[in-house]
Parts: structure tokens; sequence; C-alpha cells
């Protein structure tokens, strides 16, 4: 069985953003770009199921500017097979990713596809649905855990949802999104990072892929949130007590 | 305007996050019509029908899928329902559900089975098909508009979308979904295992008046106890950061935050908590916050309405001891 995980580059989560004065966006001009963090897990799910013995194959694919490269040599120095780089805009939406992703599962077949739940930079939390959705393939979204059987006929996922962790079993082909504790990926060794650098990426491009790209959603401005004032520090619980109670009207 | 509704219930009544995406549903424009579905099997569902029908005098008509298929909420059956249900009911103009974990899930399925891009986590309606939702774990907010033919499908932060008492008793038409065409490849491709939730007699940390959350400075499980006290004196709920679920003093469904659960109650207090980005971005939204944290630099003094720099280990018993008792 082969599996096809999906790699976002994103900025950093450890970069303090800054919306650009002219509002149309995020500044990511000289800002540290990491793979996402949900992503990194998918790839390490992906690469403990391979090491489990149940896949053959691991492949990373990455959609976006040529600087996704990078993106792909830290996931092959992870661990991955090969990459596959989709040269396109980095503002494509969603939908339009899920078709990319699509029209790539045709052709390379894997068994499962894994992803992160959301990127951390549009948030969308979108793209594995629609994946499932478009190859008509069964979904379990938000995984803390995820058991082959023996066979690979099915996955038994535990997922995250409000109030408490649901499982359900899916039959593959499927498509699984990761949450935060499904696992804590590897870092890649230095002879990891010296070995990726072998290791294939093959470009494809949308024509290759024939695929439609449809933007039906318009950004109109980015703007920064209202700023929440600080307020008082108080000196004792007495005093906190008394605000509560005589300033807020909160107990 | 018209609006589907995919709605949640369980055991017999309608969640508060449907009403919250009623709300928003009447803010997408004058002379809107919402139509509620309904999916589920049996009397709990027929009983979540007849109350969902009065849960807000805006709701117009309330549509029941009663079928065993649909004992669980599987996102394969469900997205291809609501789709089966847009193109029986005719053409409707918006497709909400509420950003929970189940809206989530089916959602943006269904957005892609119609060939449209959804909106996901909208926090303001400017008008039927201009919105605004946080990027970067709610440090920008992006406005955008959907310039698509087909209908728009968003799932609504219900945080941002309070539900006000209203006085008006209306009640809506209950219809149900003839399902015999209802064609679905899905059958048993996708099965429901079960469901571990946590009982407990607190409020739910999603819809709580007070919140007191805990983080890493609590140090252990049994020191918790300490929250979780002062959270029962209040009335409240209990939250922890994502340092503190990771730690292992309570299961990951407390965790509040940006990949947590995002709160807005009127009184959340904060007990040995930094205020990672990621966790300001799941509580902005609240009245009044209060920070308690023996570190006088630590961000979420920022953000906090009253801050106490003290140990949380002198602070909470002292608090147990003189707040009034819960009205």
């Amino acid at each position: 069985m082969k599996i096809l995980v999906a790699v976002k580059r994103v900025v950093d989560y450890a970069v303090k953003i800054r919306v650009k004065p002219d509002k149309t966006g995020v500044d990511t001009q000289n800002v540290k770009m990491s793979m996402n963090p949900f992503c990194e897990i998918a790839l390490e799910e992906a690469l403990r199921i391979k090491e489990a013995g149940f896949a053959k194959e691991v492949v990373a694919v990455s959609i976006g500017p040529s600087q996704c490269v990078d993106t792909l040599r830290t996931g092959l120095a992870m661990g991955a097979d090969r990459a596959i780089h989709v040269e396109a805009s980095s503002s494509f939406l969603p939908l339009s990713i899920a078709k990319i992703l699509k029209s790539l599962a045709d052709v390379e077949n894997p068994g499962l596809i894994f992803l992160g739940k959301q990127a951390i930079d549009d948030d969308c939390n979108q793209t594995g649905q629609m994946v499932a959705a478009l190859l008509g393939w069964p979904q379990a979204t938000f995984a803390s855990k995820v058991v082959l059987d023996k066979d690979k006929k099915f996955a038994t996922v535990d997922r995250e949802v409000d109030g408490g962790l649901e499982t359900l079993s899916i039959d593959l082909p499927a498509v699984i999104t990761t949450d935060l504790r499904l696992n804590q990926p590897r870092y890649a060794t230095l002879p990891n990072i010296m070995k990726a650098k072998s290791k294939p990426i093959k470009k494809m491009t949308l024509e290759d892929l024939k695929v439609d790209i449809k933007s039906d959603i318009e950004i109109v401005e980015v703007t920064e949130p209202p700023k929440r004032k600080s307020g008082v520090i108080v000196s004792s619980v007495d005093e906190l007590i008394d605000k509560l109670k005589n300033e807020a009207h909160v107990v | 305007i018209s609006t589907l509704i995919l709605a949640e219930h369980e055991s017999g009544s309608i969640k508060p996050q449907t009403v919250s995406t009623v709300v928003a549903a009447n803010q997408l424009g004058e002379s809107s019509s919402v139509s509620l579905l309904l999916a589920g099997s049996g009397s709990s569902l027929q009983e979540a029908a007849s109350q969902a029908a009065s849960c807000h005098p805006s709701v117009s008509e309330v549509l029941v899928a009663d079928s065993d298929r649909f004992e669980y909420p599987l996102a394969e059956p469900w997205a291809k329902l609501v789709d089966f249900v847009r193109q029986q009911r005719g053409d409707y103009s918006h497709i909400l559900a509420s950003s929970s974990s189940f809206g989530k899930n089916i959602l943006p399925r269904v957005a892609a089975l119609l060939d449209v891009s959804p909106v996901t986590d909208v926090v303001k309606i400017l008008g039927p098909n201009e919105f605004i939702r946080p990027i970067y774990a709610g440090n920008a907010l992006c406005r955008v508009r959907y310039t698509g033919p087909g209908p728009c499908v968003l799932t609504i932060r219900t945080t941002s979308f309070p539900v006000t008492p209203v006085t008006e008793s209306k009640k809506a038409t209950i219809s149900q979904i003839d399902l015999s065409n209802f064609k679905e490849e899905f059958v048993s491709r996708s099965r429901y295992v079960g469901q571990s939730t946590q009982d407990t007699e607190r409020p739910d940390l999603g819809s709580a008046r007070v919140v007191v959350t805990g983080g890493r400075a609590l140090k252990s499980v049994e020191n918790f106890k300490l929250i979780e006290n002062l959270a029962e004196k209040l009335g409240g709920a209990v939250g922890a950061t994502r340092a503190a679920v990771d730690a292992g003093y309570v299961p990951n469904d407390l965790q509040v935050g940006q990949t947590g659960k995002i709160v807005a109650p009127e009184l959340y207090m904060a007990f040995g908590v930094s205020g990672a980005i990621q966790h300001l971005a799941g509580i902005k939204d609240s009245k009044v916050i209060v920070a308690v944290n023996k570190d006088a630099d630590a961000p979420i003094f920022q953000v906090a309405d009253y801050g106490l720099v003290g140990d949380l280990f002198e602070v909470i018993p002292e608090l147990l001891e003189k707040l009034p008792e819960k009205k």
C-alpha cells in the first residue's frame, strides 16, 4: 500500500505575524516558513504505519510556489520515500487544492491519504473533507489514534469531537486528517537530511493534472483584530473579589 | 435569501449552537426563510424536531430525515443528505452549520459535492455574501466575499452569535423528508464504533457563563482539583491550556485555545497560564478576564481585565473561602 501525505508550507508557528499596511494580507516576506505542524503530524503517522509494515511507500505532496521544495526536502529528511511538487500560485482555495490532490490520487492510487486537519495560516479546516468527497472515499477527520487491520481493509480511528472521543471504522482507501495529539513528529537527523538530497522530487503542473481552478471567494481585506486593552493589577484577593462583585458584576 | 441549517441535536433536544446558527442566518439579510434539517432516527429525533420548531421565531420549517442510516453523524451519508434535500426542496441560497466538530466535519464535504468553496468559522456577517473570519489563530481577521453562483456554504463560530431570549412564540411546520430515492453508496463503508464522553455535572465549556482554567503551573492531576473546586463554587466549567493537557493533568476535550475550544464566557479566570497566542486566540471574546500568575511579565496580563501577581496555591484557597456562594 502507498500513502499520500499532503504538506503545506506556512509561516512558522512561532512567528508573530504582521498584517500588511495596505490590508491585502499578512506579510510573508523575509519571514521564517516551515511545514504546517498538523502536516508534520500527518507525515509522522504515515511513516509509522510504513515502519510497522503496513505500507510500502510514503509520498509527500506539496502544492504552491517553488519554495515548497524546501518543505518537501524536510519531509524527505523525515523519511518520505519521494515527493511531488505541484507548481501553483499560493492563493489557491482549499477546493482547488482538493481537486489537485484528487487528480494526483487518481494517478498514484494510494490506500490512504493523510492531511493535517487545518493549516495554521488560513485556519480553513476544509481540504481533507473535500478530497474525500471528490474521490467518493470515507473520511475520518481530527484523528488522535489510527489503527489499521492486518489485511489493510479498514482503519479504526479515534476522532477528537466536542465533548470527547468518537471511534469510527472506515474502509480503505480513505482520507484521514490529523489532530495534535495523534503523535509527536520526529526531527530529521543530519544523515537523513543528507540522504534526502538525493531522493526524487517530481515536478508537475496544473496542465499535467488537468485541474480546473476556480476562485469563487475574494479576499476583500485583512485587518488586525481589535486589541483588548489591558486592565488593572490588583494587589490582593480581597481587592479582586471586590472588583468582580462591584465593578464587573460577574460574581 | 433562503437558508438551510444542518441542525445538531442530542437526546431529544436541539443543541444551543444550532440556535446560534439560526441567529446568524437572520443576519444574512431581510426576508430570509430558515429551514432546519434534522437527521437521525426514532423517537428522540421526532422529539428534537418538535422542540426545534419553536426554538426561535425565525425558523420557518423543520425538515426531518428519519432513517437508521442517520443514527450516527457520519460525514458521508449526512453530506449526501444535505445535497439530496437541496435538490428536492429547491435551491437554497445559503447552507449553514455551526463550527462545531460536527459542522466542521460535514459541511466542507457538502461544499465539495456542490463544487463551491465554503467559508468556515464565520465570526461576523456583513451582507448576504460578505463575511469576516479569523486567520492565523485569530491574529488577523479576513474579510471575504463569496462570488460563486452556487449556494453559499458557511460554518458559524457560535460564540460570536449569542442567542438573546425571545418572548414571541411561534411554531414552525414540521415535514418529513421522503428518503425513498435517497441513494447511498457509502452504506457500511464508514461505521460508527463508539464514543467516550466525559460525564460531568458541570456546564459545557463552550457555553458556560464562567470558565476557570489551569495551566502547567498546577503541576499535577491532584492539584488540578483546586481548579475544579473553584469552578464548582462559581457554577462554571473547567478549562486547561495545551501544556496542561499534554502533561496529562486533564483530558484533551478541556483544552481552550485555537486548536481546542473557543470560549466567550462572562467571566474567564486563568491560573498559572502564561498566555501563549494560541491560548489567547481562544479566550479573547470573554467579557471579563482574570489572570493569576507568579510571573508579573506573563503575556496573559496584557489581555486581563484584572491581574493578580501571586502564587495560585495561596490565591485559589483564599478565593474558595471568600467568594460568595453561587446564586
